[in-house]
């Protein structure tokens, strides 16, 4: 998968709290490094941690005009297996695109629960980050995951982003830890 | 000349403040509490940070945050703030106090519903509802006219010694990422100079009063002199665009007429939905027709003769308004109507479309059939948009 298609978008189901407005943004920030045109935006409804949410990512080598909400995604992320058969997270999904799934099921079981025929791409983003980082942010390391199947931009990029904003922010150390996480969770089957 | 510009992406709020920490204006009193936007949170961030040395005042509430301004500004400094929905509320009885004084206060609106019943999200309601208020009011499609059109309708304010508000769409623009380019720190210190108050209450060489008693024999006068005012405010933009599209390479005019020379029908809107019509417009040009769009930028003063122009051949016209006007026109397709009124030997086709009330989501798909239905003959009266 690449971003052949003139605008590739992206939706993540998660729920308030855990960091996919902030996943999306740094793969916007990714994206912008190697001057693609980007956005980002939640859908905006009420916020309430723990409450179902989703945020949108649209990349393009052109600019992007349109500001209506993402409808036909190319990939859908699931942050939290708990949201599969609650929400209809594989609408307008083909075939041919791609759900994300943070998860400790096979690709048989998530299929099975969500009925979606096409590209199933399972993995532990909570476990990975529980073991890397020690904190269950399953947000960061599943940025690796789509960077492998969708290629949309270079994990390098992604890696260099997150480095410039989160280094001050949470220091070094964890900084790496979040990134050993992004590049296991690229590496991963 | 173009000055090195830098590429960055960031939320529309945020992009509102870095022109604001670009311009450094000397106050800035704000109240920080929903429904506020993200630009005074990034702005404070850039004061604290040592980045801007701009003198914030934590207010009581939003009445009272334009009060300040009100009082900054006379005393002669550059007095800005940022609001929205009932924060524009309860400050509404202190903006005719800022343009009747004629201040410049500029004011960054990222624009939303208004209660009852309680609802934070974007429309255009709390903008609409002050549109009287004597303010120069600007229209921003995405964080790129955000950022441009802060600093154009500060440069806008002063000359004219009129308060600006900025509007940007509330949420679809303030809280989404999306790219924009911004000028080198100077090149836009320089585009807004320094400001200089023409009058100011701590002039002890020429002593000036502001907003004394004006009873019946001179209220109407000061009231006539500011209308004329606002209405040169037309005449005045177009010189700074001009200038900024030097600086910036991006040009600007009072609206966008998007493909509309040979258009047969358009559509009329103002904000964030003007990119999604873009669009619409465009797959539509790609099967033959002739659809195009007018997004309307400066609201107020609002450019009628220069919006007849563009219009004048165009038949079928639909006005999508972000906000309802209860037992009347909304308020864009009265402006438009009016426009259109003043064209001799042409008879138009107006179809009223309210969309996007309290953050309902308007697709593209909602545009083109609007487009449909400007082909028949008959209007339905008022189109709402994607209510359920």
């Amino acid at each position: 998968m690449k971003l052949d298609k003139k605008i590739f978008e992206i939706i993540f189901h998660a729920r308030g709290g855990q960091g996919a407005k902030t996943a999306a943004e740094l793969l916007a920030q990714a994206a912008l490094k190697e001057e693609k045109f980007i956005q980002a935006f939640p859908d905006f409804g009420p916020e309430r941690t723990g409450a179902p949410m989703k945020t949108f990512v649209r990349v393009s080598n052109e600019p992007i005009k349109t500001h209506e909400p993402v409808v036909d995604p190319d990939v859908v992320v699931i942050l939290d297996e708990t949201l599969l058969g609650t929400i209809d997270a594989t609408k307008n999904l083909d075939e041919n695109e791609a759900m994300i799934v943070n998860t400790t099921s096979d690709r048989e079981k998530v299929k099975e629960k969500t009925g979606y025929i096409g590209n199933i791409y399972p993995i532990d983003a909570t476990g990975l980050s529980l073991e890397i980082i020690g904190e269950p942010r399953p947000n960061t390391a599943i940025l690796g995951k789509l960077l492998k199947v969708t290629e949309i931009v270079k994990l390098e990029n992604l890696v260099d982003v997150f480095r410039e904003k989160y280094t001050g922010k949470i220091g070094a150390e964890k900084t790496e830890k979040n990134v050993r996480a992004i590049e296991k969770a690229y590496d991963s089957l | 000349m173009i000055n090195n510009s830098k590429k960055i992406a960031l939320t529309g709020g945020a992009a509102a403040a870095e022109a604001l920490r670009q311009i450094n204006p000397d106050v800035m009193p704000v109240y920080p509490i929903t429904p506020q936007t993200p630009i005074i949170e990034t702005f404070a961030k850039m004061v604290a940070d040592g980045e801007a040395d701009t003198e914030m005042i934590e207010a009581e509430s939003e009445h009272s945050a334009m009060s300040a301004a009100v009082g900054a500004s006379a005393a002669g400094v550059r007095a800005m703030t940022a609001s929205s929905s009932q924060g524009i509320m309860l400050m509404a009885e202190i903006l005719p106090i800022a343009s009747g004084m004629r201040l410049p206060i500029l004011m960054l609106v990222s624009a939303r519903a208004i209660s009852a019943p309680i609802n934070i999200h974007g429309d255009h309601q709390d903008v609409m509802f002050v549109r009287d208020a004597g303010w120069i009011q600007i229209f921003s499609e995405n964080a790129q006219e955000v950022y441009d059109n802060t600093l154009i309708a500060l440069k806008l304010a002063e000359k004219k010694r009129i308060p600006a508000m900025v509007i940007m769409d509330g949420f679809q623009t303030s809280h989404s990422v999306e790219n924009l380019e911004i000028l080198e720190n100077s090149a836009a210190k320089n585009f807004v100079g320094e400001y200089k108050a023409k009058n100011h209450l701590l002039d002890f060489e020429d002593p000036k009063t502001f907003g004394p008693v004006s009873l019946p024999n001179s209220f109407f006068e000061f009231k006539r002199a500011q209308a004329e005012s606002m209405d040169g405010a037309i005449g005045e933009i177009g010189e700074i665009f001009g200038e900024y599209g030097k600086i910036s390479g991006r040009e600007y005019d009072l609206f966008e007429a998007y493909r509309l020379d040979d258009a047969e029908k358009a559509i009329v809107v103002a904000g964030s939905t003007a990119g999604t019509a873009k669009v619409a417009v465009d797959e539509l040009r790609e099967q033959g027709e002739k659809a195009g769009l007018l997004k309307i930028k400066l609201f107020r003063p609002f450019p009628y003769d220069q919006v007849a122009e563009v219009l004048k051949n165009v038949g079928k016209i639909a006005v999508f308004d972000r906000t309802v006007s209860f037992g009347a026109n909304a308020p864009l397709c009265g402006e438009i109507i009016q426009t259109i009124s003043t064209i001799p030997n042409k008879k138009f086709t107006i179809q009223s479309c309210i969309y996007g009330l309290g953050g309902r989501e308007i697709f593209k798909e909602d545009i083109k059939k609007v487009f449909e239905g400007l082909s028949g003959d008959k209007i339905e009266g008022i189109k709402y948009i994607g209510l359920k």
